[in-house]
């Protein structure tokens, strides 16, 4: 028998890292804000270092109550949410949350939003100063008490004002995540990006209701609440695609992700990284899942570079 | 605390609409204490979405089989079918795979092993009380009130005996043992004993009910609570309570999950735990 010489098969691992904004993700996977916590809920059950990024439940000013129970309700394929942005306040996370959260060897988000400009401005002020957040994701689903309560992102001039003030508090990156709520978001899309935003995520969750038909009450306290899981997907999905031919920063997709085949959709239509929400509740592995099938997807595609695929939308 | 992805050792209809399934749950043992709870994964695909939240009924395991197998430690939970997803668990085999997250939350404190014990339960509120059963007669004199509506409500009286367990059983119809709230049993348990401690699982209002007498007597409580849940890890803030001292300008919300399902009845501010039961549409 001739020898043959075993040749070692070098499977080359695609290329996963992603850059947003000037911060670096080791792939486009990270946490959608309020579905995390703040990170150390989730340790026990998955290694956070090999997420892109952790993405912080919203914070505010001051410390935030919430709405009453029941704050949550199952619909088909997914759920409505009324949390009424319950959190321990800027400077609490600051001191209880970020040591933790240094730890951590991926790039920190932290998401806030506020009831008036001038709160937002403060909270992105506060955050400015503290070395381990990477980068800022403003939430602009919020309603201007001072203006009657007409949600920022519903408005383009609003969401301008807003996003214009915040931009000249910080020097880090400014993520803006944009409502779906809108007629058209190509619109709130074009404000922010003129306002100064490093990058646009989408979307926030899409405003929804459910009734007990026994008691004929709301299932939320609240009565009206934000659906969010697979259900939302193919909006987001489509949102996302009128987006990224608006606007030329780059766009992370949310909306339904919970398998690797569903982050894929985002990524070909354009959007350079994902956040998952929902999912972590039913399945708190869901973003490792996601990540393996990423790269197990490029490696059978023959793709070498995650980014190779992002806006490869065949129309 | 873990996911499992596991399978179904047994799964059978032990009372009308109420099932009793065995799940494979290697470490346990170790792991899990009187009071905490899972979250069960009804199946992989869609829906039910959401992972549905079960108390621990008791931890056992099966000695090795002769062809080599190991131990097999499994968790026994029972449940009342009443939704979608408990409707789907029903159909569920021995062998079919699931997922498990767990053991999540805070137990029971099981307290000074001198003291008296007294539990109150009923339904599916008798579920967690009986694993604590199991460890207090360890040390204790325990005693069992029982109650429900009607028979139907009152399950598991035989094994709760044959742990060594005093069982009291009230019924509101009166279909099994004494007519009448399991209240009334407490408040005469606790004239009689007046240094137990009360443990305490069932419908808010029960749960509300027993919360006055334990006060008015000053005697220790310690309640399990049920709540909507997403997450079950402290990460959603969907299955929050408010805590002693709560106010709009200073929320003191504790999470079912995370700070429960077991609270100290002086860690909860009752007058607004009794509105919020009334919104819950879950709550039984
Ligand atoms: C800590 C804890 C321990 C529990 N232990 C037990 C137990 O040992 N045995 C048992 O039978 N039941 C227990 N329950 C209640 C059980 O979780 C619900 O009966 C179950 O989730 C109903 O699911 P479903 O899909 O059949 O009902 P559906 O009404 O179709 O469920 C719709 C949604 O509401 C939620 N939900 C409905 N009822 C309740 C409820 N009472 N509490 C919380 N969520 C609810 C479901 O999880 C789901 O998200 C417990 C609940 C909690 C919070
Ligand atoms: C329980 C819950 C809490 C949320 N809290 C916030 C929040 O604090 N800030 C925010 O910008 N978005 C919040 N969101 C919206 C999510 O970040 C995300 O945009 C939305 O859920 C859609 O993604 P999904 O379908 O993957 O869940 C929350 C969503 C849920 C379900
Ligand atoms: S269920 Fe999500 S915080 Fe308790």
């Amino acid at each position: 028998m001739s020898e043959v010489k075993m040749q070692k098969v070098e499977t080359k691992r695609p290329r996963m890292a992603v850059e947003i904004a000037g911060l670096k993700l080791k792939n486009p996977v990270m946490p959608a804000s309020g579905t995390f916590g703040y990170g150390e809920e989730y340790a026990p059950y998955l290694d956070l270092n090999q997420l892109g990024a952790i993405v912080t439940k919203g914070l505010s000013l001051k410390p935030k109550a919430g709405n009453n129970t029941p704050r949550i309700c199952e619909t088909v394929s997914g759920m409505l949410n009324a949390i009424g942005l319950q959190n321990v306040g800027v400077d609490a996370f600051i001191t209880h949350k970020m040591p933790f959260l240094e730890q951590i060897n991926a790039p920190v988000i932290v998401n806030f939003f506020g009831n008036t400009q001038e709160e937002y401005a403060e909270v992105a002020a506060r955050l400015d100063d503290v070395p381990g957040v990477a980068g800022l994701e403003m939430n602009i689903s919020c309603p201007n008490v001072k203006h009657g309560g007409i949600v920022f992102g519903t408005e383009a001039v609003a969401a301008h004002e807003v996003v214009s003030l915040v931009r000249k508090q910080t020097s880090k990156p400014l993520i803006v995540k944009l409502t779906p709520n809108v007629t058209d978001i190509r619109v709130t899309a074009r404000a922010v990006e003129d306002a100064g935003a490093d990058a646009i995520s989408l979307i926030n969750t899409l405003t929804g209701m459910a009734v007990d038909v026994k008691t004929r009450k709301p299932r939320l306290a609240n009565t009206i609440g934000g659906l969010s899981g697979p259900a939302i997907r193919p909006i987001a999905v489509r949102l996302v695609h009128q987006v990224v031919q608006e606007v030329s920063v780059p766009v992370i997709g949310i909306g339904g992700i919970s398998r690797a085949v569903d982050a894929l959709e985002f990524l070909i239509v354009g959007a350079k990284a994902v956040q998952v929400g929902t999912a972590n509740f039913v399945d708190p592995n869901a973003m490792a899942t996601i990540i393996d099938g990423l790269e197990n997807f490029c490696q059978n595609e023959g793709i070498e570079d995650i980014n190779e695929l992002v806006g490869t939308l065949e129309v | 605390m873990k996911n499992y992805k596991t399978i179904i050792l047994s799964n059978q209809e032990i009372a009308p609409g109420y099932c009793r399934m065995r799940i494979l749950a290697p470490g346990y043992h170790k792991m899990a204490s009187p009071g905490q709870f899972i979250m069960f994964r009804v199946q992989r695909s869609l829906p039910p979405l959401l992972r549905r939240p079960f108390g621990i009924f008791r931890i056992g395991c099966l000695p090795a089989d002769c062809d080599g197998m190991p131990d097999k430690e499994y968790i026994e939970i029972i449940y009342k079918v009443v939704g979608s997803g408990t409707e789907i668990m029903q159909e569920l085999h021995e062998g079919d795979r699931i997922e498990l997250l767990g053991p999540l939350g805070r137990g029971f404190e099981l307290g000074d092993p001198d003291e008296e014990k007294i539990l109150v339960g009923g339904g599916i509120g008798l579920v967690p009380l009986f694993m604590l059963a199991e460890k207090l007669v360890e040390t204790s004199r325990v005693r069992l009130l029982m109650g429900g509506r009607s028979r139907e409500d009152i399950i598991a009286v035989t094994e709760f005996e044959r742990l060594g367990v005093e069982t009291y059983v009230s019924t509101e119809d009166g279909s099994l043992g004494e007519e009448g709230l399991v209240t009334q049993v407490l408040q005469r348990k606790l004239e009689k004993y007046p240094r137990a401690s009360v443990f305490a699982c069932g419908p808010m209002p029960m749960i509300d009910a027993v919360q006055k007498i334990c006060a008015a007597n000053k005697t220790p409580l310690q309640v399990s609570l049920e709540a909507l849940m997403a997450c079950g890890v402290g990460a959603c803030l969907g299955c929050v309570v408010k805590g002693a001292g709560h106010s709009d300008a200073e929320p003191r919300y504790l999470c079912t999950c995370k700070h429960g399902p077991v609270f100290r009845a002086e860690q909860l501010d009752w007058n607004r735990l009794e509105n919020q039961a009334a919104d819950c549409g879950g709550c039984k």
